[in-house]
C-alpha cells in the first residue's frame, strides 16, 4: 500500500468553491475528495453547471478555493507563495474546450507555441526555441508549414492541436483537459483523442479529463468521477462504473446516451426535471428532486462517498 | 405511397465575388408521409444548406439554387413566388433551429412568439380567445406550464427554450418538420427528454420529419431512413437497417462509425478518418472523398462514382460499382 500512496500525483481534500451571487451562495464545488495516480487518467463527467470546469481550475489554482486542500506531489499548492506557485506551474497545464476562443487571433502558430516557452524563459537562444517549437508541432501532428499561419486559417482540429502543443511545451506532469473535443466534429474528435492517448503513453502524462460525453471518458479514462451539482456522487474504475453503475444519476446519465446501433435491446429511458442551481442547497442528496427512488427518511440526510467494494465509491443512501 | 417531399438533383451554391462555394451537389431524396429521414454529416457537409434550400431561406444574393426540383405534395416549390412560399413556411413545412438561445426573440414573451405564427397563418379566422387557447394547448403539448407564457426566453433553461421552439414549429400543424440539430446545444439527460417528446408528438400528430444531425446515436433512435452527406453529396442512403446492419458501406460511413467511442464495446483505439473535409470552394475531382479514402484508386480520382443499389440501399462508390458490374 505504501508504494501506492506515493504514486498519487494530485489529491484534493474537502475542496470547496463557493461563489456569492445575488440569490445567495452558489456551491459550485462542494467537498470534493479525489486522488489521481501518476500516469493515470481521471475522467470527470457531468452536465453543464455541475462544477466540473470549476474543479479543473481549482486543481491548477487558477482560481482560489474557498476551503480545502489541493496536493500536487505531496505539497499543498493552495498554501504556496505566488513565487513558488509560478515555479510549479510548468508542471501543470490545461487544454481548453474551445480552440476558437482560447487562441489569440493575432498570433501565428509559431508565436502561440512560443509563448509559454518565452514566458518561462526556457531558452536563451532563438534557434534552440525554434527547434523545440518544430519538435512540438511534429509531436502533435501539425505540419511545419503551418508555423506562419494564423488560427483563423486552420480548421478546429488543427487549432486544438495548437492548444495541445502549448500545453505540452513545458513538459508538464499533469494536464487538465477541459472538454478538449466537444467543439469538434466526430472524425476530428477521434483524431484528437488518439493523439492525447498517444502523448500520454509517450510522455507519461497524468490527465484529468473533463467532459459531458460518457462515451469519451469510457474510452480514455481508467477512473471516472461523476459530478452532480458540485458534488462527486460516484467514483469508480471505468470498467466497474459502466458495468455496474450504482447512483441513480449515473444510471440515468448512461441510459440517456443515444447508442449508434439498432436492436440494442436497451431501454431508452428519460429522467424528469432539470439540473437546478446549487444555490444555498439543503443538506441531503441534491439529485433527490429528480430521483425515482427518493425516500425523505434517508435521502434528506447529508450524503458522502462510501466504498461499496473494489474502490467503487457512491454517495447514495439507498445503495446498500 | 406518394412522397410528401421529393428533392431531385438539387444543386445549391453560395456565390460571392471572390469564390463559389459548392455547398450542395446534385442530391436527391424523398420523404414519405409520417416518415423520419436522418440527414447525417459533419460540419460543412451541406445538411443545413439542404434544409434552407427546401424552405428557400438561403441568404439573398449569395445563396442560389442552381438546378434541380423540390416538390411538396406534387407542387414545385422552386416555381413559387415569395408570397406563396410564406404561406407554406410554418404552415406546411416548419423548422426547428439548432440553437434555442438565438432562435427566440429576447424581447417578446414566449406566448407572443407562439401566437405570432398562429396569427400569420390564421386562415380559419380564429378569434383572440381561440388563439390563446391554442397557445395554451401547444405549451401543454411540449410540457410547459401555461402560466409561463408571460415569461421571456431568458427565464427558461436551454431545454425549456428548445421546447418553446418546438411548440412554435408545431403551432400550425405542419406536415413536415425540418429539425436542424435540435438537441446539439443540450445536456444528455435533457436531450433524451426533448427527443422522447419530439418522437411522441411526431407519432401522435403523424408528422414527417427531416432530422439533421451529426450524431449516429440519435439517428438510430429516431429515424426510419438515413442519408449520409459528405461534401454536398449523399454518399450513402437507405433504411436505418441498411445503414446500421447492412454489410456494404461507403468508406466514409465506415470512418464515421469508427470515430465514435462506443459505450457498450471495448475499444482501445479509435479508427478516425485521416485528413479533413475538403474546401467547398475547391472540391476534389472524381469522388469527393478520395483524398481521405484508404481504398482510393486512379479511377476514384478521375470519375465521379456511380450509384450502387441493393434494394433500398444506395452507395456512391467505385468499390461496389465494379463488383456490381462483375457480378452481373
Amino acid at each position: 500500500m505504501e508504494t501506492d500512496r506515493n504514486d498519487i500525483l494530485v489529491k484534493t481534500v474537502g475542496l470547496k468553491k463557493y461563489f456569492k451571487v445575488s440569490e445567495g451562495i452558489l456551491h459550485a464545488v462542494d467537498d470534493v475528495n479525489l486522488e489521481i495516480r501518476r500516469g493515470h487518467n481521471l475522467g470527470v463527467v457531468g452536465e453543464s453547471g455541475c462544477g466540473k470546469s470549476t474543479l479543473g481550475r481549482l486543481l491548477l489554482r487558477l482560481i482560489p478555493a474557498t476551503e480545502g486542500e489541493v496536493y500536487f506531489e505531496g505539497q499543498d499548492i493552495l498554501k504556496l507563495s505566488n513565487a513558488k506557485m509560478s515555479a510549479l506551474r510548468p508542471n501543470m497545464q490545461m487544454i481548453f474546450q474551445d480552440p476558437y476562443s482560447s487562441l489569440n487571433p493575432r498570433m501565428s502558430v509559431f508565436d502561440l507555441i512560443a509563448e509559454p516557452l518565452q514566458m518561462n524563459k526556457v531558452y536563451k537562444q532563438y534557434d534552440a526555441m525554434a527547434d523545440r517549437i518544430y519538435e512540438l508541432m511534429d509531436m502533435v501532428g501539425l505540419a511545419r508549414y503551418y508555423a506562419d499561419s494564423f488560427p483563423h486559417e486552420l480548421d478546429g482540429g488543427r487549432r486544438q492541436r495548437i492548444g495541445v502543443a502549448r500545453a505540452l511545451a513545458l513538459n508538464p506532469k499533469f494536464v487538465v483537459c477541459d472538454e478538449p473535443v466537444s467543439a469538434l466534429d466526430v472524425s476530428i474528435q477521434a483524431q484528437i483523442l488518439n493523439l492525447l492517448m498517444d502523448l500520454q503513453d509517450e510522455l507519461g502524462l497524468t490527465y484529468m479529463f473533463i467532459t459531458h460525453d460518457l462515451s469519451v471518458v469510457k474510452h480514455i479514462s481508467e477512473e471516472i468521477a461523476v459530478m452532480y451539482l458540485g458534488q462527486c456522487v460516484e467514483l469508480a474504475s471505468s470498467r466497474e462504473l459502466f458495468k455496474n453503475p450504482l447512483h441513480p444519476y449515473t444510471k440515468a446519465l448512461l441510459a440517456a446516451v443515444p447508442v449508434p446501433r439498432l436492436d440494442t435491446g436497451r431501454e431508452f429511458s428519460v429522467i424528469r426535471g432539470e439540473v437546478s442551481n446549487p444555490i444555498d442547497p439543503k443538506p441531503g442528496c441534491r439529485f433527490a428532486a429528480r430521483c425515482d427512488h427518493y425516500d425523505p427518511q434517508r435521502c434528506d440526510l447529508p450524503q458522502s462517498l462510501r466504498d461499496k467494494g473494489n474502490g467503487h465509491m457512491v454517495a447514495c443512501a439507498l445503495c446498500e | 405511397m406518394d412522397s410528401l417531399l421529393s428533392v431531385r438533383n438539387l444543386v445549391t451554391r453560395y456565390e460571392t465575388d471572390s469564390a463559389t462555394v459548392e455547398a450542395v451537389n446534385d442530391i436527391s431524396f424523398d420523404v414519405l408521409p409520417g416518415e423520419t429521414l436522418g440527414l447525417v454529416g459533419e460540419t460543412g457537409a451541406g445538411k443545413t444548406t439542404t434544409a434552407l434550400s427546401i424552405l428557400q431561406l438561403l441568404p439573398e444574393r449569395t445563396g442560389v439554387i442552381k438546378s434541380g426540383a423540390i416538390c411538396y405534395k406534387g407542387e414545385d416549390l422552386l416555381s413559387k413566388s415569395k408570397e406563396e412560399m410564406r404561406l407554406i413556411r410554418g404552415a406546411c413545412i416548419s423548422m426547428i433551429f439548432q440553437d434555442p438561445m438565438t432562435a427566440l426573440n429576447p424581447v417578446l414573451t414566449i406566448g407572443e412568439q407562439i401566437r405570432e405564427s398562429l396569427e400569420i397563418h390564421n386562415y380559419d379566422g380564429l378569434s383572440r380567445e381561440q388563439l390563446d387557447e391554442r397557445v395554451d394547448e401547444l405549451l401543454e403539448m411540449v410540457g410547459i406550464r401555461t402560466s409561463r407564457k408571460y415569461d421571456y426566453p431568458h427565464q427558461f433553461s436551454g431545454g425549456m427554450k428548445q421546447r418553446v421552439v418546438i411548440a412554435i414549429s408545431l403551432a400550425c400543424n405542419p406536415e413536415l418538420i425540418i429539425a436542424d440539430e435540435p438537441t446539439t446545444a443540450l445536456d444528455v439527460t435533457i436531450q433524451a427528454q426533448v427527443l422522447a417528446m419530439m418522437m411522441d408528438l411526431k407519432n401522435r400528430l403523424k408528422t414527417s420529419m427531416i432530422m439533421i444531425t451529426h450524431d449516429l446515436g440519435i439517428v438510430a433512435q429516431t429515424c426510419d431512413k438515413v442519408a449520409i452527406m459528405y461534401a454536398g453529396e449523399i454518399v450513402e442512403s437507405g433504411t436505418v437497417r441498411d445503414i446500421y446492419l447492412g454489410e456494404k458501406h461507403h468508406p466514409y460511413t465506415v470512418g464515421l462509425f469508427g470515430s465514435i467511442p462506443d459505450l457498450e464495446k471495448e475499444t482501445r483505439r479509435l479508427s478516425p478518418i485521416e485528413g479533413i473535409m475538403p474546401d467547398p470552394r475547391n472540391l476534389p475531382t472524381g469522388c469527393k472523398f478520395h483524398p481521405r479514402c484508404a481504398h482510393c484508386t486512379a479511377r476514384c480520382e478521375r470519375e465521379a462514382p456511380p450509384v450502387y443499389r441493393e434494394g433500398s440501399h444506395e452507395i456512391r462508390c467505385h468499390l461496389f460499382a465494379a463488383e456490381d458490374a462483375n457480378g452481373n
